[in-house]
């Protein structure tokens, strides 16, 4: 896609306020952190990792907090695809390095970003990689290993005196320690805004200022004016 | 002992003393005397047996009992010398081995063969004074007061091959009086607890010493400790579960069901009931979760956290290797512990006790690899040096092996470490070999296998021995029940248990490693940028 473009040039119009973020992107986001955060806490609760919570308090938290996470991807993919949005996910290589090189060094001689943040797009590269990562690798390998290992009493008479359950046990295991190392990673991007707090601030109130091209000014003035911060 | 005593003799006796001293009532009640006594089992019962002429008495004997019960219950000395309460003698429906008390060594005084009629006091019947023969064959010979008294006065005396006291006797310190045969015999009903539990509780010789989950503390249990038994509860009987066919019973050691996928008894009722499945099926918990154990981990695994819960202390070690010291007057030496138990005993060694004790875990399909007297011991005694006496079947590759609670019991024994066999000991008789008697080990091992026909090198040595019993009653309330994390953690009860992945026992340490390491690394060069960052940012907007 070529509309996301490099650093800014001189002349270009000034940025908007503008709702990037829609109210379901948003409630999506949110929950699926505190989702996260639960089956974290009580994954590695019953793995051993910590003694914070009682085993069978672990399990139906992790169980519980599992079938609405799952419920919440299903409808979210579903939400992605209908609204387009999957797009948004495609990674764009040729723009990589540029990312990579701002947050090693860039970002700590005060360079500009490389990207700015378009509507249509409105992820960098980097971004888009690792949520494509996210959501095709990490996600997927703990959702379908956690499912096997939720149904194991399905399936445990086919499974006696074989790895079935350690297998599948130590995919999950191994996913949620990418998943925690993602988040951690996630965690911190999110302080590299303007301020430290700025990507945080939009994800809660869901505008950002974007450049617009005179085009979507006028587009959206005309016919989607609330998504227009007055 | 009864052995050589004519039982005339003895009526003689009884009929003296019941005309000279306080009279212990062997004549004759009279009619008023006996409709007094009206047994509680004619409120339910289609017989009153206080109105029954054959038992008015009176009796001289058991087998005279016997012989009166037969007139009606024609079948019944028949049944019962099928049982194995009458044969000690039964083949492994798995192995097809021959065992029973007879044949299988314990870890407690080994062997009955040539301790006879001290052993034998346990036996359904009266008279076996040779267990190298089968029972003496007679119908007459098959006890039923052992296990129909309903008096609570009919007792085996210790040493009699299976005789109560026909005459006034003293047993270890106490004069023990006999039983009024006539009252007893119209006193029977259903085997209560006493009943069962005059050989059950205290096998190996005592209240509590062998199975650790049987003790007299079941004869009057709080529900806290036998949910089933509880008079304050269910205030069930053994009979209830262990439900008799024919005078055989249900359940047994050298043929335990580890799981039984029959389920419920009821409606379809096969009158088997020894299983917990039988009455509460194989999903009988509401929690969904708790379900999904019952293929794998035995009921009594989780609702017997603990066993000898009834204030009677089990015995879990039994060192046969330092019986026979003498103190400097020649005199044998006893020693108590702080509770009042016997912690030496020059007869018998030196003894561990246990209440309150947590089982060992195993996973079992219900067959028991049980050394017999004759079995050599080779291939069966591990690197370690222990001798398992009953080897457990059963893995976790088995679908029908379930993990199970046993009391471990340890040992040491006389074995032959040249031809590698176990030894039987003669420690009770009344000869000049019997251990009990003399201490001398030589003489007593001697005449134990010569006894038994069996060869021996004329060398003794101990062996460390492990018996496993598996433990099933004093089964706690629910709420008592273990709950997820004393398993489902690193050095949880089931520590042992291989074969299976424990969530929360189980982990793959490299990949946990590995884990842990990406996710430290991770933050520590989150730290490290973030620090940079802020560094950089004071140098940029100081330069300014
Ligand atoms: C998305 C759906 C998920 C499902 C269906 C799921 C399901 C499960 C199940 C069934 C267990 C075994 C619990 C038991 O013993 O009963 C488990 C364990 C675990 N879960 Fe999840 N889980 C999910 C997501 C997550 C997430 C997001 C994390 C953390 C990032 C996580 C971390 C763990 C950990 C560390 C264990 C312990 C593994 C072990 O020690 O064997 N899970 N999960």
């Amino acid at each position: 896609m070529s509309d996301a473009t490099l650093a800014p040039a001189a002349g270009k119009p000034p940025k908007r306020a503008v709702m990037i973020y829609s109210r379901y992107e948003r409630f999506w986001h949110w929950s699926q952190a505190l989702l996260i955060f639960i089956l974290t806490f009580s994954g590695f609760g019953l793995h051993g990792t910590h003694g914070l919570l009682p085993f069978e308090v672990a399990v139906n938290l992790h169980t519980t907090a599992a079938l609405v996470l799952i419920a919440l991807w299903a409808f979210t993919t579903f939400w992605h695809f209908t609204t387009g949005q999957w797009k948004q996910y495609l990674p764009q290589l040729s723009g990589l390095p540029a990312v990579i090189r701002f947050y090693a060094w860039g970002i700590l001689t005060g360079a500009p970003h490389p990207y700015s943040k378009t509507l249509r797009r409105k992820q960098n590269a980097l971004q888009s990689l690792a949520y494509l990562l996210f959501m095709v690798m990490i996600g997927p390998a703990l959702w379908s290993s956690g499912i096997v290992y939720l149904t194991y009493p399905w399936w445990s008479h086919w499974a006696i005196g074989t790895i079935g359950l350690p297998a599948v046990a130590f995919i999950h295991t191994a996913a949620a320690f990418l998943m925690i190392t993602f988040v951690v990673i996630h965690v911190y991007m999110t302080t590299t805004g303007k301020t430290v707090t700025h990507y945080v601030k939009t994800m809660i109130t869901g505008y950002d200022s974007v450049e617009l091209t005179a085009a979507e000014v006028a587009f959206l003035e005309e016919e989607k004016s609330d998504l227009l911060k007055k | 002992m009864l052995r050589g005593v004519p039982i005339r003799a003895l009526w003689a006796l009884l009929i003296a003393f019941a005309f000279a001293g306080p009279a212990p009532a062997a004549e004759s009640a009279g009619p008023a005397a006996i409709a007094a006594e009206k047994s509680k089992a004619a409120k339910t019962s289609t017989a009153d047996h206080t109105k029954f002429k054959a038992l008015e008495g009176p009796f001289a004997s058991g087998p005279e009992v016997t012989k009166a019960c037969l007139t009606c219950h024609t079948e019944a000395s028949h049944q019962v010398m099928q049982s194995i309460h009458w044969k000690w003698d039964t083949i492994s429906p798995t192995t097809g081995k021959r065992l029973g008390k007879t044949r299988t060594m314990n870890s407690f005084c080994g062997s009955p063969l040539s301790n006879e009629p001290r052993c034998t006091s346990c036996h359904a019947g009266y008279g076996w004074t040779d267990a190298r023969q089968p029972p003496p064959n007679e119908p007459s010979n098959v006890d039923c007061l052992a296990c129909h008294d309903k008096t609570g006065t009919y007792k085996k005396i210790p040493t009699d091959a299976g005789h109560p006291a026909y005459v006034e006797r003293k047993v270890g310190d106490k004069m023990v009086p006999p039983p009024d045969l006539a009252k007893v015999a119209r006193s029977v009903g259903a085997p209560g607890r006493e009943n069962c539990g005059a050989c059950h509780f205290n096998g190996g010789g005592g209240d509590a010493v062998k199975h650790g989950d049987l003790d007299t503390s079941l004869i009057k249990p709080s529900k806290e400790l036998d949910v089933h038994m509880g008079v304050d509860g269910q205030n069930m009987t053994c009979a209830t579960c262990h439900t008799f066919n024919a005078h055989i019973q249900s359940g047994s050691r050298y043929a335990t069901r580890s799981i039984d996928t029959h389920g419920k008894d009821l409606p379809k009722d096969d009158h088997d009931r020894a299983t917990c499945e039988s009455c509460h099926g194989a999903e009988p918990h509401k929690v969904s979760k708790l379900n999904d154990h019952t293929d794998r981990v035995a009921c009594q695994t989780c609702h017997i956290p603990e066993f000898a819960r009834g204030g009677v202390a089990t015995k879990t070690l039994w060192d046969w290797s330092t019986a026979g010291k003498k103190d400097a007057n020649g005199k044998p030496i006893f020693i108590k512990d702080d509770h009042g138990h016997l912690k030496y005993s020059a007869e018998k060694g030196d003894f561990a006790y246990g209440e309150n004790v947590r089982p060992a875990y195993k996973w079992y399909n219900g067959t028991i690899e049980q050394v017999n007297v004759d079995d050599k011991l080779d291939g069966r005694i591990e690197p370690n040096g222990i001798l398992t006496l009953n080897r457990l079947m059963g893995d976790a590759t088995d679908p029908k092996a379930r993990i199970w609670p046993f009391k471990e019991m340890k040992g040491k024994q006389p074995f032959d470490p040249e031809l590698k066999t176990l030894l039987v000991n003669h420690v009770f008789g009344k000869d000049d070999s019997a251990f009990w008697t003399n201490f001398d080990l030589p003489k007593a091992i001697k005449f134990g296998m010569e006894y038994a026909g069996l060869p021996w090198s004329g060398k003794i040595d101990f062996i460390e021995t492990r018996m496993y019993w598996p433990i099933t009653h004093m089964v706690a309330p629910k709420d008592k029940a273990l709950n997820c994390a004393e398993c489902h953690s690193r050095d949880g009860r089931l520590a042992g248990i291989t074969g299976v992945y424990l969530p929360g026992r189980d982990h793959f340490s490299w990949l946990d490693l590995l884990g842990y390491a990406a996710f430290g690394l991770t933050i520590l060069g989150i730290a490290a940028h973030g620090t940079a960052r802020l560094v950089m940012r004071k140098k940029t907007t100081g330069a300014h």
